[in-house]
């Protein structure tokens, strides 16, 4: 009887080390800091960087681009689209270190905080006493320590104790993940909506606010990426552009297969689904560029259509309209509805001429693309 | 109460007597091809679980070889090896093939047959005091189902899938991936090679229900009966309520790629999501398919190895039934980024946390078991004691991975896979392994070796947690799954969990060399090499049992356990 006593102390104990100090930091709390550039892993050339498998082969945005829905690719040719921001080590991209991603929005630092300061010590804590636990029973229980065991093997109490912490704990988690969960879905009125297509395998952003323009987003290549600066496997020829402190919708489809537009660093992940529209929002207050992938399995090239969202000011993003050959407050496209065409039914999305602006300001990256142009080659599904 | 304790010294006696004329077994051919018997059945099942791990732990092989650096290193040679088509495409593709193979061989034809259709069978019978399973001759049909089945998955990687060679859409097979998105006949094999494998395994739940409910010895109530077979019991209900729903699934991805409907397909009023709801209804009760099982052999091991009875019998047995039922209404927490609307979400993460209650019930009972007793550290009490702990880690992550809130930044990223392997590959796999080396005595009547019996245990052990480990970090970075390459920023921490493979790969030698080594070298094994901790009936059978078992039935009693040297069974011949 000794031992279950000591054992109903122990468990009273952890019941209260659980549901006390949630305040305390976890052991990989990432805060909002800037990553010195040094600590990113993304070090240029580095030497045995590996082949993409047959150069000539490579997912190449030209041979990507409009494959396999047959539709024009709609990059205009030549056109100087403006680059605002290059890629920042530590912000927007993935780093070694053991921590979540920087995050930019308001949500993203909620669900940062609720996963860094709920969720982390919680379940190190379990995890903890369970090993404590285990270690105890090890050494004072084993043969040598206690040659007669003891015939124990109900105790009411101790049952209902640890059937009734676990409750507790989870309706301590259960009630910021709600209010997350409701955060999320409260969704402002939108600035800006932008409708994200996946197809295989690249993404393409349609502006209906803005003359309904579309841009195509095809992964550059390992030199290209070398090129420009830009971590390999991440930068995009189009990057989707979106002005800071502004609402964005974010309407997901796809054309083929179910895709999915997740941007880490904006705490967003939305499947993009054909013959479905999905609807999430962001707001990022600082400029930048932020990267993310597909994440949902797509065919051969999941892997390589990148996702590049470059957050501008206003009046970048009014020189990056026009330069797209879009349109600012102008009210809506002829089609009012134009979010809900789908990308089928809706192929010309992008003819809207581009009319590269006389004097427009030149910037130190400009699109290293070669112009898409519509490749026969032939879809790959049926 | 809930003392299952039978009498050995009282059946050591009648199998003695019993068995000069019952023990004839038929040769070869009719032995191990035409077989009836419950323990000849699930050596099949074991040993065809062991070919299906090697098959499908080799390609895990090929992949962390490919993940250990950035950039594409092997693909297109394996590509080529398996004969795809030139390209890079179909390179890509072959990883999306390995990814879709390890999952859908660890799943269906390793870990299932090996729980259910192995250690099930081998002592599901004996535990309860039956001489067999309810049909011994669809316990056969059992077993022949799932040796198509598994010719049919592998006959796929060689058959055109779209891109490349080989079905490439995942274990899930997604729609519309899995049908306009894979043109060719490798999609169509697996789902054949599914059906197969889900017919055996609605069979064998058949037969153990039947078994369970019908076929107890005299005085074992179900308030008697062995943890494990509880366990069982529940599985076997799982499967019974949920293979249909996936078989129903994949017909539908079977029609929809051959005869033209549309039930997954928006252009033809159908919806890509519904195979989702379809596929994870079936989907969440699997994952606890493949665990319940464990939970019962480790209590056995727990409370052998510590001399002690089971703690909390009652609350353990209906905790797996609460798991049980429980798991069959969460599954849409596996699609917190399809465009779910807020209250389905909100659903989904208070009935998922719901779940944690009754598995830190067992945790802790587990936990109360060794409390107070007298432990000794052989190799199956080593490997359940890592159970208990792996387990909780990987469990953990899933309260983390429960909230809606959180998944869409976790969801389908390396998170999600150290979740699921340290369930499952440290969790059901350690179960694996605690009950292989727990029961080896039994089944082949050799002592396995102790050392290195523990030397598998260590170095396997260090080995999954540097492999797996790491995999959180990448996922809190957001790498995604099932992508050959990746930014050069997860490059440590691949390389790390590459390590962890080879570190593994070698305590699964050592592994080996122990069985080989015990079933030629090993010492003889007595009817119960555990000692007075080990209360079931399978320790009062010789090792190995005898062909025919029980075939005077064994009295359970309630009474306490010394009380029956002289009480004589009723002749039930």
């Amino acid at each position: 009887m000794k031992s279950v006593k000591t054992m109903l102390i122990a468990a009273g104990l952890a019941a209260l080390m659980l549901t006390g100090p949630l305040s305390a930091q976890p052991t990989a709390a990432p805060s909002i800091v800037t990553a010195s550039p040094a600590a990113t892993a993304t070090a240029p050339g580095s030497g045995q960087s590996p082949q993409v498998v047959g150069s000539a082969d490579a997912p190449t945005p030209a041979a990507t681009g409009s494959a396999a829905a047959g539709q024009p690719a709609a990059t205009p040719a030549k056109a100087t689209i403006p680059q605002f921001y290059q890629p920042e080590p530590g912000i927007g991209q993935p780093t070694d270190k053991i921590a979540l991603q920087t995050q930019v929005t308001a949500l993203g630092l909620q669900a940062e905080w609720f996963h860094n300061v709920i969720l982390m010590p919680i379940i190190i804590i379990i995890c903890l006493l369970v090993l404590v636990l285990l270690g105890w029973v090890a050494l004072r229980y084993n043969r040598r320590a206690n040659a007669v065991p003891s015939r124990t093997s109900h105790n009411t109490a101790i049952e209902i104790i640890w059937t009734v912490a676990p409750v507790l704990i989870l309706l301590a988690i259960a009630v910021p993940s709600i209010k997350l969960l409701a955060a999320q879905y409260a969704i402002p009125k939108p600035d800006l909506t932008v409708k994200v297509i996946g197809h295989q395998w690249y993404w393409s952003y349609q502006y209906p606010d803005n003359g309904d323009f579309e841009v195509v987003s095809n992964i550059l290549t390992e030199d290209q990426d070398k090129a420009k600066g830009e971590p390999r496997q991440l930068g995009v020829d189009n990057r989707m552009v979106v002005p800071a402190g502004a609402v964005v919708k974010v309407i997901t489809t796809s054309d083929d297969v179910i895709h999915s537009f997740a941007v880490p660093a904006f705490w967003i992940k939305m499947d993009a689904v054909p013959g479905r529209l999905n609807e999430t929002w962001f707001k990022v207050d600082r400029p930048g560029l932020y990267y993310g992938q597909c994440s949902e399995l797509c065919g051969a090239r999941h892997g390589f259509m990148p996702i590049a969202v470059e957050v501008v000011t206003k009046p970048q993003f009014a020189q990056w309209i026009a330069a797209n050959g879009g349109t600012i407050g102008k009210g809506k496209p002829a089609s009012s509805d134009a979010t809900v065409n789908s990308p089928i039914s809706n192929p010309t999305a992008a003819t809207a001429a581009p009319t590269p602006m006389a004097g427009a300001p030149s910037t130190p990256t400009e699109t290293a693309t070669a112009p898409a142009k519509p490749v026969g080659q032939p879809a790959t599904t049926n | 109460m809930t003392d299952t304790t039978a009498n050995a010294h009282f059946f050591q006696k009648e199998e003695h007597h019993e068995h000069h004329g019952a023990d004839h077994r038929p040769g070869f051919f009719a032995r191990w091809f035409l077989s009836t018997n419950h323990k000849d059945i699930g050596t099949l099942y074991l040993i065809f679980a062991i070919t299906a791990g090697i098959i499908g732990g080799g390609i895990s092989g090929l992949m962390r070889a490919e993940l250990a650096h950035p950039g594409i290193q092997y693909l297109p040679m394996w590509a080529h090896f398996f004969g795809a088509p030139a390209g890079n495409d179909a390179a890509l593709h072959f990883w999306n093939v390995m990814v879709t193979a390890h999952g859908l061989i660890m799943v269906f034809f390793m870990v299932m047959p090996a729980m259910i259709g192995g250690f099930g069978n081998w002592f599901v019978p004996i535990m309860i005091g039956a001489p067999d399973m309810a049909f011994p001759r669809m316990n056969n049909v059992s077993f022949w189902l799932i040796v198509p089945a598994f010719t049919l998955l592998l006959g796929s990687l060689f058959v055109s899938g779209g891109t490349g060679n080989g079905a490439g859409t995942g274990w899930t097979l997604y729609a519309p991936l899995s049908t306009s998105g894979s043109a060719g006949p490798s999609v169509d094999m697996c789902i054949l090679a599914l059906h197969l494998a889900g017919a055996s395994s609605i069979l064998g739940a058949v037969n153990f229900i039947t078994t369970i409910l019908n076929m107890r010895a005299p005085g074992m109530t179900l308030h008697k009966m062995p943890l494990f077979a509880w366990s069982v019991l529940v599985t076997a209900f799982l499967l019974l309520l949920a293979l249909p729903v996936l078989a129903a699934a994949i017909t539908m991805l079977l029609t929809d790629r051959n005869f033209g409907t549309t039930f997954f397909d928006a252009s033809g009023g159908g919806d890509p999501i519904l195979y989702q709801h379809l596929f994870w209804f079936f989907g969440h009760p699997e994952v606890y398919i493949m665990i319940l099982p464990g939970f019962g052999m480790v209590s056995h091991i727990i409370s052998t190895f510590s001399k002690k009875p089971i703690f909390g019998y009652l609350g353990m047995a209906y905790a797996m039934v609460a798991i049980g039922v429980v798991g069959f209404v969460v599954w849409a927490h596996h699609m917190y980024t399809t465009g779910l609307d807020v209250n389905t979400k909100m659903y989904f993460t208070a009935a998922t946390m719901v779940i944690a209650v009754p598995t830190g019930i067992k945790i802790f009972s587990w936990i109360a078991t060794m409390w107070g007793g007298s432990i000794s550290f052989k190799t199956p009490m080593v490997w359940a004691m890592g159970f208990i702990f792996m387990f909780t880690v990987g469990g953990v992550t899933g309260v983390v991975l429960a909230n809606g809130g959180i998944d869409n930044y976790f969801q389908d990223t390396y998170y999600v896979v150290a979740h699921f392997h340290y369930v499952l590959s440290l969790g059901a796999v350690f179960s694996l392994f605690a009950g292989f080396y727990y029961w080896f005595p039994k089944m082949s009547g050799k002592m396995y070796n102790e050392f290195l019996g523990q030397a598998h245990f260590w170095i396997f052990f260090v080995g999954v947690n540097v492999l797996f480990f790491p995999m959180h970090f990448l996922g809190a970075q957001g790498m995604p799954r099932r992508y050959p390459d990746y930014p050069d920023a997860f490059a440590k921490w691949n390389a790390v969990a590459s390590h962890g493979y080879e570190i593994m790969v070698v305590g699964m030698g050592i592994f080996f060399v122990n069985i080989i080594y015990s079933l030629i070298a090993g010492p003889k094994a007595p009817a119960n090499p555990w000692g007075e901790g080990a209360t079931t009936l399978e320790w009062t059978l010789s090792s190995p049992p005898p062909y025919h078992q029980f075939e005077t039935l064994p009295i359970i009693d309630a009474g306490d356990l010394h009380d029956r040297h002289d009480r004589r069974p009723p002749d039930r011949v």
